[in-house]
């Protein structure tokens, strides 16, 4: 039997009945790790401690390189952060090694979570399981592609504009992006506070609604971590859309929309339907304006956060060879300059920009402002359906350097996610079908806020009625 | 949604390398002058591009600055334990007497 072939959930129920042990489970997926990964490249480095096997799930984790994770050097695939140890756990990691999870290795991204695509780490790209000349999406691209190779039962990312969703759909599995304040981001390396939420990739949706209820909860160390109850995500598991009302943006379906991926959505959800659900068309007027909303909030958001990358704590510091201003500005320079790469310095100077005098009301106010729009559109439609439905990218997986010379085609990829970050819904991506080119289809719905229940359960409807989430690749 | 029918390359280039040089140092990056023209050019791209919502009227739209609306959060001022000064430290460039070190700043 290949153990590191099965979900959590198959793993969990051959624990209970004695037919496997956590500690095969987790050697069957390191050795997966030690005979893939050379190919896929999904992992910066595996966990420098041992396993330990004692709790209710004792599932092998990979965990994205910019959850602090205590005693691995966690870097956001930056030389900035190279060398930088965590002395501490995320609230996250803390819950994961609580409920007996062992964490197998940071697995790669983009630089600072820059990007769509994984090309822009340091330590160079992670390639598609499905296609290792094509990009696995980003920026949690490590943890899709290490949860596609079956090198991870399942894994941690962390979403801002769709970097869960998006390589979720590249790859072929599930990844959700949970409501905003749902999940603790203490310990998550901040990329733009008001939009990043952490969340889980698996390889089915049931594995999905487990992760959650590990993760989820109030920490009262996240001051933007929200106070409700957290529900047994497992029992939102029903085969059952009866009834329910699927909202259809009519923004969502037009040109520029691979037709393939156009035609996988509409049989998804002809599907639903079948299965007794509503389908409604609406507009979501603002829509056209979200990418550009996002990348005036999200630079200005980062550029602050990155702020605290300057040499005189921990990570890089370079000092040049000659005073320019004087020693310490220098060094702040030298040590940016050189530890990070050309697309974070690019995000770090366009929030700059928009954040400064004379330019603020234009561009980062003027933002935000829109950003409330976005909302209005979101909250008019939930007053009538129980979900949104769009793709969740507009192609399927495109090939390694194919737009890295073009950050805005590369931005312009997340135009379907970035709605739900913006106006801090739940959001979910589901495998629903492959190119003729043998690559991965998703598609997202959107939800309520805090209403992760009926995502999991129109997912789970879908996933009970196909086999999309049964494929695997050849590698 | 989503997809923006809009032609960045009729608008006028709005950022300079003057720009650039200034954005530059406020950020505490040195851009060196062989990348200069690119920066400018990738970073007037995007501006142009986000210069669509000067469409959009927003006069009276109040800002959105975080999703989910939460009051301040206080806690209680009590002392609990945290990292050490030796762990915190264990971590530095370089370190002396319990403090990090820096270049020196003041002849």
């Amino acid at each position: 039997m290949n153990l590191h072939a099965l979900t959590a959930h198959a793993l969990l129920d051959l624990f209970k009945s004695g037919k496997a042990s956590a500690k095969e489970a987790y050697e069957a997926v390191v050795g997966r790790i030690k005979s893939i990964d050379p190919k896929v490249k999904a992992y910066v480095h595996l966990s420098r401690s041992q396993p330990h096997y004692a709790g209710e799930f004792q599932i092998p984790i990979a965990i994205k390189d910019n959850l602090c994770t205590k005693g691995e050097e966690i870097t956001c695939a930056s030389r900035i952060l190279k060398g930088f140890r965590s002395p501490y756990d995320a609230g996250v990691i803390e819950r994961i090694k609580k409920s007996g999870g062992s964490i197998l290795g940071i697995v790669n991204m983009d630089e600072f979570a820059f990007g769509s695509s994984c090309e822009t780490s340091c330590y160079g790209p992670t390639f598609n399981p499905w296609n290792l000349q094509c990009v696995p999406g980003g920026s949690s691209g490590g943890s899709a592609a290490s949860v596609a190779a079956d090198e991870a039962m399942w894994a941690l990312g962390s979403d801002t504009g769709g970097s869960i969703r998006q390589p979720a759909s590249f790859c072929g599995i599930v990844g959700l992006k949970p409501t905003y304040g749902r999940v603790s981001r203490y310990g998550l390396i901040a990329f733009a506070s008001s939009l990043d939420q952490i969340g889980p990739l698996t390889k089915d949706v049931r594995d999905c609604a487990l992760l959650m209820n590990i993760i989820s909860g109030y920490d009262e160390r996240d001051s933007t971590s929200v106070n409700e109850p957290v529900p047994d995500y497992t029992r939102a598991l029903v085969n059952d859309v009866r009834g329910l009302k699927i909202g259809i943006p009519k923004e969502a379906f037009v040109e520029g929309l691979d037709a393939e991926v156009r035609r996988a959505v509409e049989s998804a959800l002809d599907l639903l339907k079948k299965q007794g659900a509503v389908i409604k068309e609406v507009s979501l007027p603002h829509t056209p304006y979200a990418v550009a909303t996002y990348y005036i909030v999200a630079t200005a958001e980062a550029s602050s956060n990155l702020a605290r990358f300057d040499g005189v704590r921990y990570g890089l510091r370079v000092q040049p060879g000659k005073v320019r201003k004087n020693a310490l500005v220098d060094m702040y320079e030298e040590t940016r300059s050189k530890g990070f790469g050309d697309e974070a310095k690019r995000r770090i100077m366009l929030g700059t920009y928009a954040l400064s005098s004379g330019y603020y009301d234009a561009y980062y106010l003027r933002g935000q402002k829109v950003r409330t729009l976005i909302k209005n559109d979101l909250d008019q439609v939930f007053k009538d359906c129980d979900v949104i439905m769009t793709p969740t990218s507009p192609t399927v997986a495109f090939k390694v350097g194919e737009k890295v010379s073009d950050p805005l085609s590369m931005y312009l990829s997340d135009i379907y996610t970035i709605p739900a970050n913006l106006a801090g819904i739940p959001a979910i991506s589901v495998p629903c079908g492959f190119s003729k080119s043998g690559l991965p289809i998703g598609f997202q719905l959107m939800g309520r806020a805090f209403d992760e229940e009926m995502l999991l359960r129109v997912s789970y409807t879908y996933e009970q009625n196909t086999e999309w989430h049964l494929k695997k690749p050849t590698i | 949604m989503f997809l923006p029918s809009f032609d960045v390359s009729i608008l006028p280039m709005p950022i300079t390398k003057e720009d650039v040089k200034y954005i530059a140092a406020l950020a505490r990056i040195d851009v060196p002058e062989d990348k200069l023209e690119g920066m400018t050019k990738s970073l007037g791209g995007i501006v142009q591009y986000v210069e669509k919502l000067q469409e959009l009227d927003v006069a009276d739209v109040k800002p959105t600055s975080h999703a989910v609306p939460v009051g301040n959060v206080l806690r209680p001022d009590i002392i609990k334990p945290s990292l050490t000064n030796q762990e915190a430290l264990a971590i530095a460039v370089e370190a002396k007497d319990g403090c990090f070190k820096v270049p020196l700043v003041i002849e």
